[in-house]
């Protein structure tokens, strides 16, 4: 169970995207999940090895890691990444539930037409639609809140070289270095960034969709 | 989910590549992601552990190492292979546009969706041009961050809490260096190979426009 699985369940959703919903899902696997795996946590791997204070005092490192770092960032990262990519789960139960439906319909005697049950893509209209349309919503809620998280947490996007600690055990203000603070700095803005472009691609589908179905009830009225 | 995952994408680009496009690949899956993943990881593995100053002050190793290697070469290089596999998804993109198109039109729009011919090779263009230009850009960022591409076996710091100048030994220094002309040996061939298949495509299709039109006037 790793990022693997994430991939097999999001590849389903895939097929019932819109071409903005299958860019976005691209984004999120090379440039978020990829970087994360390769690249990012390396970077972390070290981080509380290579927290070097300048005492001697036993529990002083460790009491000053843990109140400058009260959950890493790559653990952030992860979390973010999979509440992000939970509400498209929303969808795939939808599709599946609507698929059972159809099929239970069909051995009740019903007519239906065999042909749109063996294709695959199902349209978004309807209830799908609205089940899709929360789907983005929420993921952009999840979005800002993480980036909102982030900012709070670590007091803006970049990562000191120097943090000054008295929690105790340390004796008196302590001076403590971050393994890195550069190349940790460099992915955070990097993250950022993926994050706010994957925020623009859900708001430009939110759009696409009302627009859409705004434009179908004008041409039904008319 | 890791170089797994880039590998089955430039697989299923492959189809649509031109033959020059295919050595491409195979050059980056052989030489640049094989070469990354089964040697060059382990050796900047533990560059920071063994990165060692002639000092006891707590916090200017840290401090030195981050001042040398603010980026280190090792994920420069992941973020390369995977921003110069990237312009590849648009020709996938293209495809799956144009086949789309004629399951929703019913009927055969395409001789075949996956030729390189009209907006599909504008596509196929602009991404080579893409591809050639982030193995530049990145191959400045390396000469930029890094003076070069020598890595030297041994930098002096005095940044704080370095109380003076400082000898800091950087770990398997040649190693690493060969690892990098090695890296850069390769994104040139990579260059070189795009501008190949970017000369070749439009000659070729220069010609094809070229006879065209030769044959409509003699009609």
């Amino acid at each position: 169970m790793d990022w693997g699985t994430l991939q097999a369940v999001l590849g389903g959703v895939n097929k019932h995207s819109t071409s903005i919903g299958k860019i976005w899902l691209t984004v999120l696997f090379i440039f978020r999940i990829m970087i994360l795996v390769v690249a990012a946590e390396r970077v972390w791997g070290d981080e509380q090895q290579d927290f070097v204070c300048n005492t001697l005092q036993p529990g002083c490192r460790n009491v000053c890691y843990d109140h400058f770092f009260p959950i890493s960032h790559i653990r952030l990262w992860a979390l973010q990444l999979i509440f992000v990519s939970t509400p498209a789960l929303l969808v795939a139960m939808h599709v599946a539930y609507t698929r059972h439906e159809k099929k239970r319909r069909f051995r009740n005697g019903e007519k239906i037409d065999i042909e749109e049950l063996k294709n695959e893509k199902i349209h978004i209209r309807g209830p799908l639609w609205w089940t899709y349309t929360s789907s983005i919503f929420f993921r952009i809620i999840f979005e800002a809140v993480f980036m909102y998280v982030f900012y709070y947490m670590y007091d803006g996007y970049q990562m000191p070289r120097l943090v000054k600690c008295d929690a105790w055990p340390c004796p008196n203000t302590v001076d403590c270095f971050v393994s890195r603070p550069t190349e940790k700095t460099t992915f955070t803005i990097f993250m950022l960034a993926v994050s706010g472009i994957c925020m623009m691609l859900n708001l430009a589908e939110l759009c696409y969709l009302v627009i859409k179905i705004c434009m179908k009830e004008c041409r039904k009225t008319t | 989910m890791s170089w797994a995952f880039l590998r089955d994408l430039l697989s299923g680009v492959n189809k649509y590549s031109t033959g020059i496009g295919r050595i491409w690949v195979a050059v980056v899956f052989m030489f640049r992601l094989l070469v990354y993943v089964a040697a060059a990881e382990n050796i900047w593995k533990h560059e920071h552990d063994e990165f060692e100053c002639n000092i006891k002050q707590p916090g200017c190793e840290n401090v030195c190492f981050d001042h040398f290697f603010p980026v280190s070469h090792i994920r420069l290089w992941a973020l390369q292979l995977i921003m110069v596999s990237t312009p590849s998804l648009l020709v996938v993109f293209h495809v799956a546009y144009r086949e789309n198109r004629e399951k929703h039109h019913n009927q055969k729009l395409y001789r075949n969706p996956g030729k390189i011919d009209g907006g599909l090779l504008c596509t196929y263009l602009i991404s080579l041009i893409l591809k050639t230009g982030l193995e530049i850009v990145f191959l400045v960022l390396f000469y930029k961050l890094y003076n070069g591409f020598k890595i030297p076996r041994l930098v002096k710091c005095d940044i704080k809490p370095c109380p003076n100048t400082v000898d800091c030994y950087i770990s398997k220094p040649t190693e690493k260096m060969i690892f990098l002309y090695f890296l850069v040996a390769t994104s040139c061939l990579c260059i070189v190979l795009n501008l190949s298949e970017l000369s070749y495509l439009i000659f070729k299709y220069s010609i094809k426009c070229y006879l065209k039109r030769h044959m409509k006037k003699q009609q």
